[in-house]
């Protein structure tokens, strides 16, 4: 075994114990080992996605010293190659990005408290990302939960500790019934290595046992994900929690947190149920009613908001939305669409996150649209990315948001049946509600108006400035050089099993 | 269907624990009852994985002195499973105990509800 097998074990223990460490630290050295693990792991991740592409396969790697199927075991192939590397590297930026904000947002003794909750959180997503074992899946997911609910705590005022805890109350029940989902599961096949369970239920499908007690599972982890993912009608939380909380925070909760529980629900569904189990059980359906309400509802909401960062965490319900049609096709063009549209919205969002906040610091740290008027002008480069992330979310050609669209309704056009002629119908409906609001938000902060808000000593700071630069830069490499990608994504997915 | 719920009591019980604590998670405006009903689902699924795990007429998983017969004892992954769960179980309440103790300070009030009215008036 090459060294490089052990980089995703070197990744997630290191960031552990530098969120250990963190906690004792000054917030300047916190900040700077944290930054500096977050590269460190942006490095291994690629490494480990070059080793993957090298060899052509995927490899497993024991924790401990019990082979399978009673140990414990971490799997990389291309497409965890491919996440963890992207999440690294969004969570990097959005660090950078954020990074004057935190000092205004975040009392003086919590800001090193921040670090600690990010190493975690970048541990936990990677372990989300690699582990191979259905029960650590569920232990990382907790922690996740823990440390995202921190992010928007740590805020402390009225509004973030409220968001808060109805983060933590809904992301729990969505654990909840994810952990008996599991323990079902376990009663059912016996295993909890994801390998095992795949050929267990397929046992079981063929023979039609216990078809019943296995819809349940399906249905229970299924639901369960899609809570704390903030699919459709379980999205109260999720304005509060991504309009209140500081800048960094809102665009890795955005961006990387739900998303790292969409790509488990996808390892899942290729890596221990079965894609044949899961495509018959019907639960397809369920995701693509309720992604099809999403677009729909998750864009009415965000026309109906006065406020720019309500309005982009309402335009997260719909994107949702767009990926859980994707995987509602029953395909894999489908879940091609949807996990690269989790990739392109991941960098968009985050990148519109912490662009409001720095419209919104020229504009006497407000967020209503009136005062938001002819922010673009006052910080050039936060306008610039905003509106490259508009035209994104919109789909406009050249940027990523336009390559998801193309890919979902290419899977949509693949069906033929009344999903497809549903699919298109709502992908147009959707699109023009998008353009509606992002067009609107656009013009508003190019409105020359509000000139009092004017500080010529304004400059913007040099990590905000190289933080948007990248988004801005990868949002185009994502929308013009998309191909390599898609090629990596279905590689990735033919490792899974 | 009633002989086997009759047959499988442990788990018919803790699925029905497991509705009561996911309801009053869910439904409750007191933030401590939510609290409460947090903990009455996770050990409803705690006992549904050790009565899972348990073998009629076995021992302690715990080897002691002469060589291991596997088939003497019950099996022993259903309670690490338990014993892990209730671990992240303890740190979320904490969390979310923390969480209501400032909550309360600041509003004096547990009901989730009014601390919303409340939240939204302070603006």
């Amino acid at each position: 075994m090459e060294f490089v097998c052990n980089f995703p074990f070197f990744c997630i223990v290191l960031s552990m114990a530098t969120g250990v460490i963190s906690s004792v630290l000054k917030p300047k050295a916190a900040k700077a080992l944290s930054v500096i693990l977050v590269s460190l792991s942006c490095i291994c991740s690629f490494l480990v996605l070059g080793y993957t592409i090298k060899t052509g396969s995927s490899f497993t790697y024991m924790m401990g010293h019990f082979p399978a199927p009673f140990g414990n075991e971490i799997r990389a192939g291309i497409l965890e190659g491919v996440m963890a590397s992207f999440f690294s590297v969004i969570m990097l930026l959005s660090l950078l990005g954020g990074e004057k904000y935190l000092k205004v947002d975040i009392e003086e003794p919590k800001q090193n408290l921040y670090f600690v909750l990010v190493d975690l959180l970048l541990s936990s997503l990677l372990a989300l990302v690699y582990t191979n074992d259905l029960f650590t899946a569920y232990v990382f997911v907790e922690i996740n939960t823990i440390a995202a609910g921190g992010l928007i705590m740590i805020r402390s005022n009225g509004h973030s500790m409220l968001a808060s805890m109805k983060y933590m109350i809904m992301s729990l029940l969505g654990s909840g019934l994810l952990l008996i989902g599991i323990s079902l599961q376990y009663d059912l096949t016996g295993h909890l290595l994801m390998e095992n369970i795949q050929t267990a239920i397929a046992g079981l499908a063929k023979t039609g046992e216990y078809a019943v007690p296995l819809t349940v599972i399906i249905g229970l982890i299924s639901v369960g994900i899609a809570i704390k993912s903030a699919l459709f009608p379980f999205h109260a939380w999720l304005s509060d929690a991504y309009g209140f909380s500081t800048a960094s925070s809102a665009a890795i909760l955005s961006s990387l947190v739900s998303k790292a529980y969409i790509f488990l629900l996808i390892k899942i569904v290729y890596r221990v149920i079965g894609t044949e189990v899961f495509w018959n059980s019907k639960i397809t359906n369920v995701f693509f009613v309720l992604g099809v309400a999403g677009m729909l509802f998750g864009s009415i909401s965000a026309m109906k908001e006065h406020d720019m960062r309500k309005m982009i965490a309402f335009s997260s319900v719909a994107q949702i939305g767009y990926i859980y049609m994707g995987l509602g096709f029953g395909t894999e063009l489908g879940v091609v669409a949807a996990v690269f549209h989790i990739m392109s919205h991941a960098a968009t969002k985050s990148m519109l996150f912490v662009a409001c906040r720095g419209l919104s610091e020229v504009s006497g740290d407000k967020k209503d649209f009136s005062d938001l008027k002819g922010a673009g002008f006052r910080n050039r480069i936060a306008g610039a990315a905003f509106s490259v992330g508009a035209f994104s979310m919109v789909g406009v050609p050249l940027f990523a948001g336009f390559i998801s669209k193309l890919y979902l309704t290419s899977a949509a056009l693949e069906l033929m049946s009344v999903k497809m002629a549903v699919a298109v119908i709502v992908l147009a409906i959707s699109t023009i509600l998008n353009a509606l609001y992002f067009v609107r938000a656009v013009i508003s902060i190019y409105t020359p108006r509000n000139e009092h808000y004017r500080d010529a000593s304004f400059r913007p700071g040099k990590t905000f400035c190289g933080g948007m630069v990248c988004f801005i830069g990868i949002n185009f490499v994502l929308g013009l050089a998309s191909y390599p990608l898609i090629i990596a994504i279905e590689q990735g997915l033919h490792m899974f099993w | 269907m009633l002989r086997n719920l009759f047959a499988n009591y442990y788990e018919a019980v803790s699925v029905i624990l497991f509705g009561i604590g996911f309801t009053t998670l869910l439904l409750n405006r007191n933030m401590i009852k939510k609290i409460l009903g947090l903990n009455i689902m996770d050990t409803a699924i705690y006992l549904f994985l050790a009565a899972k795990g348990y073998i009629f007429g076995r021992k302690v998983p715990i080897v002691t002195g002469s060589v291991p017969e596997p088939e003497k004892y019950i099996n022993p992954i259903p309670t690490g499973l338990v014993l892990t769960g209730i671990v992240v179980s303890v740190s979320v309440t904490a969390v979310m105990l923390s969480l209501t103790i400032r909550l309360y300070r600041r509003y004096h009030t547990l009901d989730i509800d009014e601390i919303t009215r409340l939240v939204k008036e302070e603006k």
